[in-house]
């Protein structure tokens, strides 16, 4: 593998651009058996919580043409037992950990990432964009104003940068995306899932118990890529672009849109090699095109 | 990409297919099945229903769009294989009885030739129900000490357990739960869970059930669980 991936985002070295989208990846162990970690240039872990969390009942899957509807809730074992059960494993590896942290609450996010602070962590990925939770979660991600002031407060306790994950079920994300700068974020991730809903006219019910869930997978990849564009075009801060991406010709697109790094989500569930294949269709589309490096097409758009 | 050895009807929206594979697969394991591009967008869980060195075979039900595809395929298609996924059942020596429902049957020859070829002097009894057509049940009957087979009632209703008996089960939720009532406590009672799912690897964690123990995946804890981690 050759250098012409290699990515600079805020500060941190990625060997490549391609990093795998929290809550696709678990905590990367169940991908081991399909390739070496190491590959990837990074990977988010599964979005943590202060508390552990059991996430939410009923039906959590439902598929729709070219997508997939979650409702999940943010099940996770808590930062506690993530920073003893994963992340020894985690960091001995040669790729960047970015660590997915969501709340319940204001006092829940800030105890969290403190939590993080005594650790090497490269990356948080701040998660204000949940559409699955009652409390925090996307509630803050879709008003500007309490978007800034949360990133406002992680940032100044956070030891590390911080990357915020944006709901595209924000009225006006270039707003969200530029307060989020102002208070303090090194980066913006985007999409989080598109609020939807779901009825089985079968059972004559709504299929989720909290009736809207979050749409993912190649149906939501042009909301993906028009958000990414604005969200660029309004902020200096560089952009991990996700939503959608399937193959390296979709990355492709956001690379060449401006995004810095991509990620991969919903195509890990469909294809557990996705992420390794899009790596590879880059490379060979460096090569294809003598490319001396990705950076010659990016931002081209 | 694996090669489709055989894909034929064998009863009403029952398909058997067997496809090349080479690698050690347990008794109630499964794959997850992909013959298309983005819709359906997910790969679909079959479980394995017989291994032979070289090929696999899955018997399916269709009931939807993706298994509706996968009964259109023919010999020499390509199919994605990922797996094998998910725990099985355990190796239990002495005398056994399987119970089945409809196209959870499927995994139980699997369980059953395996069985047979290790322990050849236990006894094993097996409880096929279906609801209109039976299917694979001559197949039971070649290896099995008894089948006995339900069309339209309840299969629990028939099931009878002796003292040294362990119970294997899959089937709709409904069978599994009322089997939990017929099987004593004593005996050992395994069921195999159906679930939707996405990954089956573990990590969306859209399969999880509740249990006392808390939330499980069925795709990576199970999708064989004793009765007494399901609280049943």
């Amino acid at each position: 593998m050759s250098t012409r991936l290699h990515t600079t985002f805020a500060g941190i070295d990625f060997k490549n651009p391609v990093v795998t989208a929290s809550g696709t990846f678990g905590f990367g162990r169940e991908y081991e058996r399909f390739y070496p970690l190491e590959k990837l240039g990074g990977l988010c872990t599964k979005g943590l919580t202060l508390n552990p969390h059991t996430g939410n009942g009923g039906i959590r899957l439902w598929e729709t043409p070219a997508g997939l509807m979650n409702s999940i809730g943010l099940e996770n074992p808590g930062i506690d037992a993530f920073l003893r059960d994963e992340w020894p494993h985690l960091s001995a590896l040669d790729t960047v950990t970015v660590v997915n942290v969501g709340g319940h609450s204001e006092a829940d996010y800030l105890k969290a990432v403190e939590k993080l602070n005594p650790y090497p962590v490269a990356l948080i990925e701040l998660n204000i964009s949940c559409p699955n939770v009652a409390a925090g979660g996307m509630a803050l991600g879709v008003d500007p104003d309490l978007a800034h002031d949360i990133t406002q407060k992680v940032t100044a306790i956070s030891e590390h940068p911080v990357m915020v994950k944006l709901t595209p079920n924000a009225g006006d994300v270039a707003a969200v995306a530029q307060a989020c700068e102002a208070g303090g974020a090194a980066a913006l991730s985007l999409i989080n899932t598109v609020s939807a809903m779901a009825v089985d006219v079968k059972r004559k019910r709504i299929v989720f118990d909290r009736t809207y869930a979050g749409l993912s997978g190649p149906a939501v990849k042009p909301i993906a890529l028009r958000m990414t564009h604005q969200v660029i075009h309004a902020v200096d801060i560089p952009v991990m672009a996700l939503g959608g991406i399937m193959t390296w010709e979709d990355a492709l697109e956001f690379i060449m849109i401006g995004a810095a790094c991509v990620q991969v989500g919903t195509a890990g569930l469909v294809d557990p090699m996705a992420a390794l294949k899009i790596i590879d269709g880059l490379e060979a589309y460096c090569e294809r095109e003598n490319l001396d490096h990705i950076d010659d097409v990016r931002g081209i758009l | 990409m694996a090669l489709i050895k055989q894909n034929k009807q064998i009863a009403k929206n029952i398909f058997l297919m067997d496809v090349s594979y080479d690698g050690k697969i347990f008794p109630g394991q499964f794959f997850m099945l992909r013959a298309w591009d983005v819709d359906p967008l997910l790969p679909r869980p079959i479980s394995v229903h017989d291994y032979h060195d070289g090929a696999v075979s899955f018997l399916y039900q269709v009931v939807g769009k993706g298994t509706r595809i996968l009964s259109e395929l023919e010999a020499g298609d390509d199919v994605s294989l990922v797996g094998p996924l998910g725990n099985g059942f355990p190796d239990v020596p002495g005398d056994i009885v399987l119970v089945g429902g409809g196209i959870g049957t499927a995994p139980l020859y699997y369980l059953l030739r395996g069985h047979k070829a290790k322990y050849p002097d236990s006894h094993v009894r097996v409880y096929l129900g279906f609801s209109d057509e039976s299917y694979g049940d001559e197949r039971f009957s070649e290896l099995a000490d008894d089948v006995i087979v339900d069309i339209g009632g309840f299969i629990t209703d028939k099931v009878e357990v002796k003292a040294r008996d362990t119970v294997l089960a899959c089937g709709p939720d409904v069978m599994l739960r009322a089997l939990s009532q017929v099987v004593p406590k004593e005996n050992p009672l395994y069921l195999s869970l159906e679930a939707r799912m996405a990954c089956g690897l573990g990590v969306c964690l859209g399969c999880n059930i509740e249990t006392p123990e808390g939330n499980r995946k069925v795709c990576k804890d199970g999708p064989v669980f004793r009765r007494e981690e399901l609280g049943l």
